[in-house]
């Protein structure tokens, strides 16, 4: 793997022009978490309607693997049914990203989806 | 300097390229003559100490007692006042215990500034918060200096103890610990100097310091991990009490009552790390042999040629430009955040670290998230520097900033 490859024109292309970035009104989740290691920090904001992700915001800061894989995500969700959200994996933010990764980057790469699963998750218990 | 030959993992080749190690303020690599040390311990003199009447017992007796000399006439201190620890962090803790949990009151205050690492940080927070004392920070000039004068207004009747970093590890400031130390004696409080990143890279004298006490580790100067240092004046050391109770802390024990050991071992409770010692007491030499006043010529040069090198970089910003610095340099490139840039550097086989370097606190202070931190240690040299900017500019590209 070279460098190049993990930072890949996709990525950069989210990092420096993230989609769906920034707050919903009224959001019906909102959840914020952190990688201490590199000070990356997201918030995730959904509006879940009929079991839906209708609407999905994110904000934050750090590196350019979580923001990307943030953006990324956000894209990847919007109009997926909550039960789907909650079944993806690693693997699938892996995939979705397509760059080779070091373990300790795959924890950069992996801020999205924790931060996502624990507002949905958070959001499943008080139902 | 001349001693690449003595650091075998100088040799390495990371992802195919020569190896540039430039997190020395994390820690630093071994000589081959500590790893010798250490092996040489195990190999041929591995036995507990203090107890046994058998030689083996005698030579690592020996070989320990060896070190504990090293350390304390390394930093000019008399054999009882150096307390072999863990590390800078543990030396802290102890004090933070042993002792300021003791002899604070309610309403005592403790000084610290603005740029602490952690660990001369959390202790004093979390004993402030038992025992219902305040905490009071140093600001700081722009240049990441301390100012000097809101120390002067913070030192005062009520300050009890007074822990500044002699080297500031994010920024590479050095403190004026001995002007410190002036003003909270005056106030009749303690001066603790933090100098896990100033004892392995100039020659630091308690005496001429005239600090209470002073902490360092020894794997941030050629030594092995897990081993550090506590100084402190004999009767300061004397009226405390111990730190961590158990076996070889003590002189007489019965079921009710325990005498406690005479200094230094009435600090070090427990089998010590044995091996460590004797690695830190090689890593004296080892240090002692090149010259501290050498060491500190050829950082400085280290620095003087980084910081021309890389401020030539267009978006680079350092962070921490205090006339008085060591061999640190953080710095922030416009448009690629720290860890993406220690990754890409990374990939050209250069080591850096990228972060908050332990001082969150002095990061929301600055109001940035983490820079990337380059730091120098006796093996770098002015072609890793340049092989540093280019890697920055490589970087730039790959992000086209």
């Amino acid at each position: 793997m070279t460098i190049e490859q993990m930072y890949m024109e996709n990525i950069m292309d989210h990092f420096k022009s993230p989609r769906n970035y920034g707050k919903l009104d009224k959001p019906t989740i909102t959840h914020h978490d952190n990688n201490p290691l590199c000070g990356d920090e997201l918030t995730f904001q959904l509006i879940i309607h009929e079991g839906k992700v209708s609407d999905v915001k994110f904000m934050g800061h750090g590196c350019a693997i979580s923001q990307a894989s943030a953006s990324m995500l956000t894209e990847k969700i919007k109009g997926v049914s909550v039960e789907d959200v909650k079944k993806l994996t690693k693997e699938d933010i892996f995939e979705m990203l397509g760059i080779p990764l070091s373990p300790v980057r795959m924890k950069c790469a992996l801020l999205s989806l924790q931060v996502l699963t624990a507002g949905v998750a958070k959001y499943s218990y008080q139902l | 300097m001349d001693v690449r030959k003595d650091f075998p993992i100088l040799k390495r080749k990371i992802h195919g390229k020569e190896l540039v190690y430039l997190d020395n303020a994390a820690t630093t690599q071994k000589p081959q003559v500590v790893l010798d040390a250490e092996r040489d311990y195990y190999t041929n003199h591995n036995a507990n100490i203090h107890r046994g009447v058998y030689v083996l017992s005698e030579e690592a007796t020996n070989l320990y007692e060896k070190a504990h000399e090293k350390a304390s006439h390394f930093i000019n201190a008399d054999f009882q006042e150096v307390v072999f620890t863990r590390n800078t962090t543990e030396s802290l803790n102890l004090l933070a215990y042993s002792y300021s949990v003791w002899d604070l009151q309610k309403g005592d205050e403790i000084v610290l500034s603005r740029l602490e690492h952690h660990s001369n940080l959390v202790p004093w927070q979390q004993l402030a918060q038992l025992k219902g004392v305040t905490v009071k920070f140093i600001e700081l000039e722009n240049d990441g200096s301390l100012d000097m004068e809101s120390a002067k207004k913070l030192i005062g009747k009520k300050t009890k103890i007074v822990s500044i970093a002699h080297m500031s590890n994010a920024l590479g400031t050095i403190n004026d610990v001995r002007e410190l130390g002036k003003m909270a004696h005056s106030v009749n409080a303690v001066m603790i100097v933090d100098g896990a990143q100033s004892v392995p890279h100039f020659s630091v004298d308690v005496k001429k310091l005239d600090c209470d006490f002073l902490a360092f580790s020894a794997h941030k100067m050629y030594g092995p991990t897990g081993m550090g240092c506590l100084y402190g004046k004999k009767d300061l050391l004397e009226n405390m009490k111990p730190f961590l109770y158990g076996g070889e802390m003590i002189r007489e024990v019965s079921y009710e009552h325990t005498r406690f050991n005479d200094l230094p071992w009435k600090f070090e409770a427990g089998t010590s790390n044995i091996a460590g010692a004797i690695g830190l007491g090689a890593a004296v030499d080892y240090v002692s042999s090149l010259g501290m006043e050498s060491i500190e010529e050829y950082e400085k040069e280290l620095l003087m040629y980084g910081t021309k090198k890389l401020s030539a970089i267009p978006g680079l910003t350092l962070i921490g430009t205090s006339k008085k610095k060591g061999g640190i340099i953080s710095f922030d490139m416009k448009g690629i955040p720290p860890h993406d840039m220690a990754s890409i550097l990374d990939a050209d086989g250069i080591c850096v670290r990228a972060g908050h370097h332990c001082a969150m606190p002095l990061m929301n202070h600055l109001g940035i998230h983490g820079t990337c931190r380059a730091s120098f240690g006796i093996y770098n040299t002015k072609k890793e520097i340049d092989r540093l900017a280019e890697s920055i500019e490589k970087a730039k590209k790959i992000f086209k900033v």
